[in-house]
């Protein structure tokens, strides 16, 4: 008699304490993202009309603005040209970071390595480093007064052309650390006898590298080329840090820093706000159809 | 024969590869340590790898520079990263725990939403944030920099597959047949299995909130609140057109790094990037 109530109470209890274990996510998730995200929303469709003379304070009154602002956002050329940029930029990172990241990954999983070790340590110790640290570091060794690089390359590291390579850089040598750790921690998890079946079939190391060990890492890969899509759109950091090294980076060099100036310098929200959504989209858009291989391979046992 | 030969010298390419990214990466970082040593004056004339003699100089003018806000600057750090990061892992693993053992109505709804939260660019947080603590009174204040910095969906997804790893289920049965409440059964229970990975969570939000620029950027605009990262930013706009400024900066820079480097090479095992096999060797 007593066993059904049991079991009945057992399946019960439970299905309360995970809603408040969850409680605090979902109330920070609700005031930090949410609420912020519709509030952006809400900004995005307003504007303030002027007046009269625009003088006195009720003169100045905040009316709803429709798509104005999402519309001028779409069209404005500044934005576009800074799309650009990022684009040019962004491709350089996320094929050099990621190559890269692959081939250390691999040389640290290889079977013969030496100092594996050491160089792990040394390859990921710019994750440690500050993105405004590592924008100054670079922005000095970049400088013609101080740079030890000037003295062997005769290149201007700081002109309109070589900006991009030169950003692209720090971005480089702040990232490859943390994805090359994500893809070798990846490559221990696989079993050794994979690939001792293929060596006593006579496969030379490349050969494993290229058939066995990159299929694996795919899901890997997705998962790292997501993140460094995100965090490439909205570069922000490194454009910001190396502005006062050069005059050839504008105020509005990257979409985010467009966005910066518009809310804090010409105070403009609403289109700041109406931009900050594009970015939001685009972001949505590039990152979506990654997401849902992320989700199916690495999520997948939820 | 052909074979060891090939597989020998492939041995010397990876550690070669290795080698050369190595140098790439402790470049910067050994030319900051050098550079930081030299007295303004010998910062231009001297050979850039040659060290100079002024290293205790600049960090005793580092830290007298505008009444000693440098410290400030590094103690606001502190406070920023260390509670940060402390608040988000209790976050983190009280939710990857409910996530990765209960089955409930909405689990994947809550945890889609949550895991979402990495796609959203923070940028379209940070203004509406920033307007939104205006409103009610705590922009430029502590808790502006540190609220929004708690939920990490990151930490979340870590802590879920942690927690998915390493507490048997049968542990939870058995605790729930002896008569445990759910939230003993989580504090003792659950909490202890997963604290190698609740390590990891901290040092990477740890480093997160300390590497963090745009956030306070936005919310902060009295000095004395800065963490480091802005602060060194602000440093930076004062001595761009003063070379006499550059050896501080430097020196700020180096000293702003030392902390995490400590940090990073001493916690160097739980520095793990994927916790699915549910140890930390």
């Amino acid at each position: 008699m007593t066993r059904p109530v049991k079991r009945r109470r057992a399946a019960r209890r439970p299905s309360l304490a995970p809603y408040l274990f969850l409680t605090p996510a979902v109330v920070l998730f609700t005031l930090f993202l949410a609420v912020p995200i519709g509030y952006t929303g809400y900004l995005a469709t307003r504007r303030t009309q002027v007046s009269g003379l625009g003088l006195g304070s009720g003169s100045r009154r905040e009316v709803s603005a429709g798509f104005g602002n999402l519309a001028a956002a779409v069209t404005d050329g500044e934005l576009w040209a800074g799309w650009l940029r990022v684009l040019g930029y962004g491709t350089l990172v996320l094929v050099v970071m990621l190559g890269l990241a692959l081939l250390f990954a691999l040389a640290l999983d290889s079977a013969r390595v030496r100092l594996a070790r050491f160089t792990r340590i040394a390859i990921f110790l710019p994750y440690a480093v500050p993105g405004v640290a590592a924008s100054l570091l670079w922005g000095f060794l970049y400088l013609p007064s101080l740079s030890p690089i000037r003295a062997v390359l005769d290149v201007d590291l700081l002109g309109a052309t070589t900006i991009t390579y030169s950003m692209a850089n720090v971005a480089v040598w702040g990232g490859t650390g943390f994805n090359m750790l994500v893809l070798y921690t990846a490559l221990r998890a696989v079993p050794r006898d994979y690939y001792e079946a293929a060596r006593l079939d006579g496969a030379s190391e490349t050969r494993i590298a290229l058939l066995i060990k990159i299929p694996l890492l795919l899901p890997a890969l997705i998962l790292t080329t997501v993140f460094s899509i995100i965090a490439t759109i909205q570069v922000f950091t490194e454009p910001t840090t190396l502005r006062p090294f050069t005059n050839t980076i504008s105020s509005t060099w990257s979409p985010l820093m467009k966005v910066y100036r518009d809310a804090f310098v010409t105070g403009d929200l609403y289109s700041a706000a109406a931009t900050s959504i594009v970015i939001a989209a685009i972001s949505l858009v590039l990152s979506f159809g990654f997401l849902r291989v992320v989700r199916d391979r690495a999520f997948g046992e939820g | 024969m052909a074979a060891t030969a090939t597989r020998r010298s492939l041995g010397l390419a990876p550690t070669a590869l290795l080698l050369l990214g190595a140098v790439y990466c402790l470049f910067p970082v050994s030319w900051v340590v050098i550079a930081a040593t030299k007295s303004p004056g010998e910062l231009f004339t001297t050979p850039t790898l040659a060290p100079g003699t002024g290293f205790f100089g600049n960090v005793a003018e580092l830290f007298a520079y505008r009444d000693g806000v440098f410290w400030l600057w590094l103690l606001n750090t502190l406070l920023y990263a260390g509670g940060g990061a402390l608040l988000s892992t209790a976050v983190s693993a009280v939710s990857g725990y409910a996530l990765a053992k209960f089955r409930f109505p909405g689990r994947t709804v809550i945890f889609n939403a949550l895991i979402g939260g990495v796609l959203v660019p923070a940028v379209v947080l940070a203004i509406p944030q920033y307007l939104l603590f205006s409103k009610i009174g705590l922009a430029d204040t502590y808790w502006a920099v540190l609220l929004p910095q708690i939920l990490h969906p990151y930490g979340i997804y870590l802590a879920r597959v942690y927690a998915g790893a390493a507490i048997p289920d049968s542990l939870l049965e058995a605790g729930r047949i002896d008569g445990a409440s759910e939230w003993r059964l989580m504090s003792r229970v659950a909490v202890p299995l997963m604290a190698p990975g609740l390590v990891t969570i901290f040092l990477f939000q740890f480093v997160a909130i300390w590497n963090n620029f745009l956030l306070p950027f936005i919310m902060l605009g009295d000095d004395g609140k800065f963490p480091l990262t802005v602060g060194l930013y602000t440093l930076l706009m004062a001595g761009s057109n003063q070379p006499s400024l550059y050896n501080l900066i430097l020196t700020g820079a180096l000293l702003s790094i030392i902390p995490l480097i400590a940090l990073f090479l001493t916690m160097q095992r739980y520095w793990r990037t994927d916790l699915s096999s549910g140890a930390v060797k």
